[in-house]
């Protein structure tokens, strides 16, 4: 609405923005300095069956210190300008490999197992993100993933576990759907709050999950609660890729296909005419509907769509991972899907990245939990929610939320 | 007045759909009886589940005294959603500011030394800033950031919940003997004492005075909404945050005292559990009252009274949920489920209406959220 | 073709926005519609588009009766509408603004974006109406983006174009160039249906005028057999003064003086650039310009919403640049926002607690923490009775009031303080006439009473017959400091659009 101006000042804000960030490296060298130089020994990566790397832990926390000192004062003295974001997905992956080798100094430990579980844990949140991003790109917000991920996940077990898991697979898509059904009715059709809905979906699938599974589940677990969860594809020629191959493509088709869903979601939404009309509805719902485009039933169909992805990441537990279905066996992961919604600022592939992170938090605990670092352990599985925080804090006022992201749309 | 009766009138109804739908749940899942084609003895299930709910929330004095306990920290926990929401701000963080006050009620609790008169009071006031201090931390973020509190209290109530896992296992808290998350006791000192202590054979009823706290607060929540300069310019941020502002009110240290506030109340109920119901801390005990606090206050449209009555019914349908497990085997979790469709009649009164075939307008639940800023 | 509604009755919750309204119009000619805020225009125009569907009435083209269930049945059958708030999606291109509904395809259902661009090109050469199709929609000034509805509507080829208010964004010569694309659009052999609440433009172009009062058509006439005072005495029921009634202006010391202030957004953009000026206590100085120049950030930095990057503000020679809004408004200064139901009111209490609603923690209303209502009722009651609030329970929400009544609780809130300074942002937007006479009333007084008053407004007339002197701001610079009696509505204009009128001395 502004008049823009030929020359470009830098606003208070972007200074501040600057300055935390060199704040921010200062901190990781004190936590290098102080942490990760204090447990003496080599600390073996294992790429593959075979191989591993080392790294001195001691030294290694020592040169980052020292390197992330150098950062922070070029940061705090000049910026890096274009380089700024290499240079923290830099810093932040040293960090990382410091933290691991101190964490494993005088051990070793599969490196490559843990990024192979990590893509592995990401499927379900990827999928749930994806249902978040269909449904809030088109202008509803969607709190209710956990519920879907959880109904999902309790049907497709009690499917796959009476007929097959192709089967299974579809019962938990037709669950996330109906319950996305739910959602859309509530908030198109009788124009309920949003965020009221996605809760009150989020309890009825809690309890009526724990409810079935008390009641139906464990009585009967032989017959209704028990199957063969997928085995790992072997992509030919991929998966023989040293390192890599192992991590991407020696995985179960759950991987597959959410990575396939985030490309797929991607191109529908920046490259064909669905995804023009999408994010139009989602942004500014008036100008589309003017213009003839239905808005509401866009909405329906694209919130069906996000409940069918959903239900495909419900159906990892019991088909992708476990063989059955727990009370509560999602444990909040749909709410960590929603923050990775916002981490990705609502772009598919932004989404990916923040389910990988937490995927890799979770990763981490479970091989770190092996070491006796003198951390409790309950400061490693507390890891995701701070980091979710800290992103949430640290990355939300320079996203772009769907503006019509909550509103009803009064077509008359 | 009118409108009071109208917006009973759909909670009414609202109520009577759900029970309808959780009706319909018992009898499809009752598999025995289903497979083996015998409907009467479903239909005979739903009878005693339902006779159970009403008989062990209100058929007897221990069945009221249960109610009571339920309802008391639903009501100080459903306060501390309320009272956000009239300031504009979704608090799904009760459960961790009730951990927070619980373990700060706890310490005070066992720590010190002190009469009965004085030991309470001070023990729940602890419990109240326990939970003030960790409920302003999204108020905070917020306010500074932008980071949204439907995220951030979310992800907080993780931190409060291993952290206090944590707490209970080191010297501090740690029962002697136990390994496990479980606290030392507090002091007599610092217990609450039981609600029906003057009917003195009854000592084994469980409700506490911890209800009274509740009633006390409900009434402050009231006092501050009606009465105060503070309550005005929450009420007033919560319905159009830059009308606020532009008439001068710090819209951002509202959003982190109305949020110290919500803690508090939440707080409260973390330690009216502590030095009321059980005397120690676990790690469950907070349990989910956090969660179904957000039912609570949705239920009671955010209102001091609403907020009461619904605790009350929760209170009730818990305590009767219990006997209903004890009666027939249909778990406790329907309970959840009747929760859960209850607030979703209770926010769709057009779909009530359509149900029902009422006529006259029905008010939608005022927007909770407007979006995700930024 | 022709086009026409018969009967047609539009009500909403509480009042009937369309009263059996009877219009008719053709291709080749120009229909003005005109009416005052409130009449029911922008309704009666989206019975026609196919947004709202009317309780009564029909519309029928070359007699056959249609039935619209959505914009795309009256896109089909040839109307194209540019509405009065723009339907951009402010995030996207140009290009795909345009193409929204009607997107050129390839395979599997992509989007063919060198398709959409092509076609943005051509009709937009055609018409000569110069677009970037790959600028987006939120960093193009106003006057381009109506550039852009209107080849949305051309690209859908209508037979009919609804113009809803499209001279409220444009500057005096915008205008005129606007109304040759009008006529190359009757030119072309379609019709135009122009909406306006501005008499002289309406006698400018039309064929015909139509005027609407409260929901109902009250009159027809043609331009060059009416007069304007004739047509402003239909749209109103009565007789109006079409200028505002003030003594000379009596100035006294510099109340406040502004320096060199300038206001950054935070993406680096500078919005208000080195700014200088004063307000003397009993006059009113306007500031006039094109929406977007500037003038909301300027009042944001002048009542503390917003920090200014560079420059002072000073009230009463006490440099109140670093105060809070509370401040400022303590050291005597009041605030009538721009934006009436975001900014000024919270609608959804009570007009007793608006009416306090930036006085609530004076003495007089509260004591310490505590709320005194009863003092706040007494004297929300006074005045509701002395600022002419039409409301029989002050009780009652502010949302149940009109426009001009919620902008009077705003007046009267503000106003009936002990001020110094008076700070109005866009004071009589969308508001009836006579709530317009009486506001503008009330800051004559205040004038009158020594208040140094500065209004900002983006209706030029506004600002030319309410002011003393007329500042013009253009791209966040004040390029123009005026005396509304001796210059021309067209010299401000040039002035507005950035450039200066001929013989100006250059400053
Ligand atoms: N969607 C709506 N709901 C309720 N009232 C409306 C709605 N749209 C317009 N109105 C009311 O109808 C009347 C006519 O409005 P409008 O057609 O916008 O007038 P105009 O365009 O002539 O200024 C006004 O009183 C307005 O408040
Ligand atoms: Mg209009």
């Amino acid at each position: 609405m502004t008049t823009a101006m030929p020359e470009r000042v830098v606003s208070a804000e972007q200074r501040k923005r600057a300055r935390s960030v060199g704040i921010t490296y200062l901190v990781l060298a004190m936590v290098c300095f102080f942490v990760f130089t204090r447990r003496p020994g080599d600390a073996g990566f294992r790429i593959t069956e075979t191989s591993q790397f080392t790294l001195p832990a001691q030294g290694f926390g020592w040169a980052l210190g020292i390197a992330l000192v150098a950062v922070a004062a070029a940061q705090l003295l000049r910026g890096f300008g274009r380089l700024a974001n290499v240079v923290l997905a830099l810093a932040t992956a040293s960090f990382f490999m410091s933290f691991l080798a101190w964490a494993a100094a005088g051990d070793s430990f599969s490196f490559v197992g843990m990024l192979q579980d990590t893509v592995s844990r990401s499927v379900p949140i990827t999928l749930g993100a994806i249902g978040g991003i269909l449904s809030e790109r088109s202008g509803v917000i969607n709190i209710s993933i956990e519920g879907m991920l959880l109904a999902a996940a309790c049907t497709s077990a009690i499917g796959a576990s009476l007929t097959n898991l192709w089967l299974g697979t579809l019962i938990g898509v037709l669950t996330g759907m109906a319950l996305a059904a739910i959602l859309a009715v509530m908030s198109i059709r009788y124009k309920v709050d949003q965020v009221i809905v996605g809760f009150a979906i989020n309890f009825f699938a809690l309890g009526i999950t724990s409810f079935i599974s008390f009641r139906v589940l464990v009585p009967n677990r032989d017959t209704m609660n028990s199957l063969l969860p997928v085995t790992p594809i072997r992509i030919p020629l991929l998966a023989d890729i040293p390192f890599i191959g192992t991590i991407f493509f020696d995985q179960t088709i759950f991987v597959y296909f959410s990575f396939a869903a985030v490309a797929l979601a991607t191109w529908g939404l920046y490259r064909t005419k669905w995804g023009l009309r999408t994010r139009a509805i989602g942004e500014y719902p008036k100008a589309a509907g003017t213009l003839g485009v239905d808005v509401n039933k866009l909405r329906y169909r694209n919130l069906l769509l996000a409940g069918a992805v959903a239900g495909v990441g419900g159906a990892w537990w019991p088909i992708g991972i476990v063989g059955r279905f727990d009370q509560n066996i999602t444990n909040g992961r749909g709410f960590i899907a929603l923050a990775a919604v916002i981490f990705g600022r609502w772009h598919p592939v932004g989404a990916l990245c923040g389910a990988l992170v937490f995927a890799l938090a979770e990763a981490v605990r479970l091989k770190i939990g092996n070491f006796d670092t003198g951390i409790p352990s309950e400061f490693l599985i507390m890891a995701p929610y701070v980091v979710t925080i800290i992103v949430v804090a640290g990355f939300i006022g320079a996203s772009r939320a769907p503006k019509a992201a909550g509103q009803p749309y009064e077509d008359q | 007045m009118n409108e009071t009766l109208k917006s009973l009138r759909f909670t009414f109804l609202a109520v009577i759909a759900a029970l309808f739908v959780s009706a319909f749940i018992i009898v499809i899942t009752d598999i025995e009886a289903l497979g083996d084609g015998n409907f009467g003895q479903a239909f005979n299930t739903l009878g005693t589940a339902y006779w159970g709910l009403f008989k062990g929330s209100f058929g007897s004095l221990r069945a009221i005294s249960n109610t009571i306990t339920g309802a008391t920290p639903l009501l100080l926990a459903g306060l501390a959603v309320s009272s956000a929401f009239k300031a504009g701000l979704f608090n799904i963080g009760a459960t961790g500011q009730m951990l927070a006050g619980a373990i700060t009620g706890l310490w005070v609790g066992f720590a010190f030394q002190l009469p009965p008169i004085i030991h309470v009071p001070f023990a729940l006031l602890a419990a109240a800033v326990g939970g003030a201090l960790f409920g302003a931390i999204p108020g905070v973020l917020k306010a500074r950031t932008g980071a949204h509190e439907v995220i951030t209290t979310i992800m907080l109530n993780g931190i409060a919940g291993f952290t206090v896992l944590w707490l209970l296992k080191t010297e501090l808290f740690k029962r002697e003997g136990r390994d496990d998350a479980i606290s030392k006791f507090v002091e007599d000192s610092a217990r609450l004492p039981k609600l029906f202590w003057f009917m003195g054979k009854r000592i084994d009823l469980l409700a506490h005075t911890g209800f009274i706290v509740a009633l006390l607060a409900t009434f402050a929540f009231w006092w501050l909404l009606r009465k105060t300069t503070l309550g005005f310019e929450m009420q007033a941020t919560g319905f159009n945050q830059e009308a606020a502002r532009y008439a001068g009110m710090k819209t951002k240290s509202l959003m982190v005292v109305s949020m110290a506030i919500a803690g508090a109340f939440a707080g409260l109920a973390g330690g009216s559990e502590v030095l009321g119901l059980y005397g120690y801390a676990s790690g469950t005990v907070a349990g989910d009252i956090g969660f179904d606090a957000i039912a609570v206050a949705l239920l009671g449209r955010s209102t001091p009274i609403g907020t009461l009555v619904s605790a009350l019914l929760f209170g009730a349908l818990q305590a009767g949920g219990r006997q209903m497990q004890v009666d027939t085997d249909v778990p406790i979790d329907l309970i959840i489920v009747l929760r859960a469709l209850i607030v979703m009649f209770i926010a769709a009164p057009l779909l009530v209406k359509a149900i029902f075939r009422v006529k006259g307008d029905a008010k939608a639940f005022g927007q909770t959220f407007r979006g995700w800023g930024g | 073709m022709k086009f026409e509604l018969r009967g047609i009755t539009k009500r909403f919750p509480g009042i009937v926005a369309n009263d059996s309204v009877d219009l008719e119009v053709s291709t080749g000619e120009v229909l003005a519609l005109i009416g005052e805020n409130g009449a029911g225009k922008s309704t009666l125009m989206n019975v026609l588009y196919g947004i709202y569907r009317p309780d009564e009435g029909e519309l029928r083209i070359d007699g056959a009766p249609q039935h619209f269930s959505s914009p795309a049945d009256a896109i089909a059958a040839g109307i194209g509408m540019v509405h009065q708030h723009f339907m951009l999606v402010p995030v996207m291109t140009v290009a795909e603004n345009v193409v929204l509904g009607v997107e050129p395809t390839g395979r599997f259902g992509s989007l063919d974006i060198n398709e959409a661009r092509r076609m943005v090109k051509e009709v937009s050469e055609k018409y000569n109406l110069d677009l970037d199709p790959d600028a987006i929609i939120e960093d193009l000034p106003v006057g381009v983006r109506q550039r852009v509805e209107i080849v949305k509507v051309l690209m859908r080829d209508a037979k009919i174009v609804v113009f809803d208010e499209p001279t409220a964004v444009l500057t005096p010569s915008e205008i005129l160039e606007f109304f040759e694309i009008v006529r190359s659009l009757v030119a072309a052999g379609r019709g135009v249906i122009f909406i306006t609440h501005k008499l002289k433009e309406a006698l400018t172009i039309a064929d015909r005028i139509n005027v609407l009062r409260r929901g109902k058509v009250v009159g027809e006439a043609i331009p060059k057999k009416t007069t304007e005072s004739e047509i402003a005495e239909m749209m109103v029921g009565r007789a109006v003064q079409l200028i505002v009634n003030k003594k000379q202006a009596v100035p006294g010391e510099a109340m406040l003086k502004v320096d060199n202030l300038s206001v950054v957004e935070p993406d680096g953009r500078t919005v208000v650039d080195g700014v200088s000026f004063e307000v003397r206590t009993g006059e009113i100085v306007g500031i006039a310009g094109v929406q977007g120049n500037g003038q909301t950030e300027l009042v944001e930095a002048l009542s503390g919403m917003r920090r200014a990057a560079t420059g002072s503000i000073s009230i009463a020679d006490r440099d109140v640049s670093h105060d809070s809004p509370r401040e400022r408004h303590a050291a005597g200064m009041a605030h009538i926002p721009e934006d009436r139901q975001r900014q000024g009111l919270v609608t959804e209490m009570s007009i007793m607690e608006n009416l306090v609603l930036t006085r609530y923690h004076d003495a007089e209303f509260s004591s310490g923490i505590r709320m005194k209502w009863d003092v706040a009722k007494a004297r929300s009651n006074e005045l509701v009775a002395a600022y002419d609030i039409r409301t029989n329970d002050p009780s009652q929400p502010a949302s149940t009031l009109s426009g001009g009544n919620q902008q009077k609780v705003i007046v009267a809130r503000e106003l009936s303080r002990d001020i110094r300074l008076a700070v109005a942002a866009q004071p009589t937007r969308g508001i009836d006439v006579g709530s317009i006479e009486y506001v503008h009333a009330q800051i004559v007084k205040e004038r009158d009473a020594g208040v140094a008053v500065l209004v900002v407004s983006t209706e030029l007339d506004e600002v030319m017959s309410l002011s003393d002197r007329v500042l013009v701001m253009y791209r966040g610079k004040i390029v123009a400091d005026v005396d509304p009696k001796k210059v021309s509505h067209m010299d401000i204009g040039l002035y507005m659009a950035g450039s200066r009128p001929a013989g100006a001395a250059a400053s």
